[in-house]
């Protein structure tokens, strides 16, 4: 289970987070949703502290930490709530100068120690279940976003984190590259990954988000199952957003 | 051209036994001396990165030729004695030190701050993003301008014949005192830097070439 409780995020007088309490049961994937500069991106790097939250308390399974403004936490304290995470980001971020099995074993063998051979079997088997397998020698350049996106995604899950974080994994991607993402998000949802994902594609929130969160201007505006927020908002103005996602579209939601 | 052939091996033996291992030393010695100043304008406290500020701008703002007559023969004043080649390793590795300290303190700069993030988020402690993922990348883009430092380096180590260090240009001027062929010495020993500059521009091609076809650019991340 991830708690977040009471987490503040300010930069200077700029307050990005407000409050924001949010449990995520394990198994589960939450979508966080909301206007650009609502805060999701904010929020999700808080998980696994690439932001410092400013005030609040953060859970991932038995690990907690809580933050006070102007003190700045530890670094095992920081590590011990990231290394129950894996990210993916925006725009892949593979290390350029390693192949795709090289960046999938990077964590493995140079964090976590692990011997050459047993770090490759670990990532043979995750490319294989992203599908790239067969591009395990290419180097990143050589990629389309959508493999270099399943690369990082295999990469992210690699240490066997307790959550996969995803931050707007498909927005950098045209339609037919984001479905295989889309795809191969959906099939670890289906294996019970826990995934909090920041989103703006309607098509990976609806299609493999159990819960979703409406996040504007650092607070939470409304939470629910995916198929209330995207068919029977409660809020008025979550309405106004999710019919913008819609617009020009038909989902089968 | 007869004394061409005489007085090639005494040069090529100089530039053997002197400027080449002056070159090789000083470059070694100066990139680390570079990557640790580098490292510290980015990275280190407040007081440290004024100390490493005042020394780039110490050395680059004052000749070459200055800085080894200072260490030469100013320093003796203070009882501090050097032999002529430790004089002149010191001085080129104060230079090439803050020289490389500003091409790598931009390098590190140019790897976009998503790789340190991807680096972090799979567990890498600082030390170990800085080895494993910024610094690979970084090298990559620094051959070339690194390339200039250490081909310029090459030709400046003649400077070290002012203070009194027996390498190939001053086995030139030797001979010359003793043959008055100014023309055909000089000419030969500026041949014998032109063969070890364009060596070195090979090399540098290499490099690049065997940097590009592993892994490409850092333009295909972004």
């Amino acid at each position: 289970m991830i708690e977040l409780q009471h987490i503040e995020k300010r930069f200077g007088e700029n307050v990005i987070l407000k409050d924001i309490c949010l449990v995520i049961p394990e198994g589960t994937v939450t979508a966080l949703v909301g206007p650009s500069g609502g805060g999701k991106s904010t929020l999700l790097r808080c998980i696994n502290l690439l932001e410092i939250p400013t005030a609040g308390t953060i859970r991932i399974g038995d690990e907690t930490a809580t933050f006070q403004p102007g003190k700045k936490p530890a670094w095992q304290e920081i590590q011990k709530i990231r290394r129950q995470t894996g990210m993916v980001f925006q725009n892949f971020q593979l290390f350029p100068h390693q192949t795709a099995i090289g960046n999938v074993m990077e964590g493995l063998t140079t964090v976590l120690r692990w011997p050459a051979d047993k770090a490759r079997a670990r990532a043979v088997e995750l490319l294989t279940k992203v599908g790239m397998a067969h591009k395990m020698d290419a180097w990143p350049s050589t990629l389309s976003g959508g493999q270099q996106q399943r690369v990082a995604i295999a990469r992210a899950l690699a240490p066997s984190p307790r959550v996969l974080l995803c931050d707007e994994p498909t927005s950098a991607l045209d339609p037919e590259l984001a479905a295989e993402v889309v795809d191969v998000l959906g099939k670890l949802a289906k294996e019970g990954t826990t995934m909090v994902m920041a989103t703006h594609d309607l098509r990976l929130a609806s299609k493999i988000a159990n819960n979703v969160v409406f996040l504007e201007a650092g607070n939470i505006v409304e939470t629910g199952s995916s198929r209330n927020i995207f068919g029977a908002p409660a809020q008025e103005r979550t309405k106004q957003f999710i019919s913008t996602l819609n617009a020009g579209h038909s989902y089968d939601i | 051209m007869q004394l061409m052939w005489e007085s090639l091996g005494t040069l090529l033996w100089a530039g053997l036994v002197f400027t080449i291992p002056l070159t090789l030393i000083t470059f070694v010695l100066g990139l680390l001396l570079g990557l640790v100043t580098a490292v510290t304008r980015l990275f280190g406290p407040p007081p440290l990165v004024a100390v490493a500020r005042f020394y780039v701008w110490v050395i680059r703002g004052t000749p070459l030729l200055v800085q080894l007559f200072v260490i030469f023969y100013g320093l003796p004043s203070l009882g501090i004695l050097l032999d002529a080649f430790p004089a002149a390793v010191i001085g080129f590795t104060l230079s090439v030190g803050a020289y490389t300290s500003e091409i790598i303190r931009a390098v590190i700069s140019s790897v976009p701050k998503g790789q340190w993030e991807a680096a972090y988020s799979i567990g890498m402690n600082w030390r170990q993003a800085m080895s494993r993922t910024i610094l690979p990348q970084a090298a990559r883009v620094a051959v070339p301008p690194l390339s200039n430092t250490f081909i310029s380096l090459v030709k400046d180590t003649s400077l070290a014949a002012a203070i009194t260090v027996p390498e190939l240009f001053q086995a030139a001027q030797r001979i010359v005192a003793t043959t008055y062929e100014p023309l055909i010495l000089y000419i030969e020993a500026a041949i014998i830097y032109l063969v070890l500059s364009t060596f070195l521009s090979t090399l540098q091609g290499y490099l690049e070439r065997h940097f590009s076809r592993s892994g490409g650019t850092l333009e295909a991340q972004a």
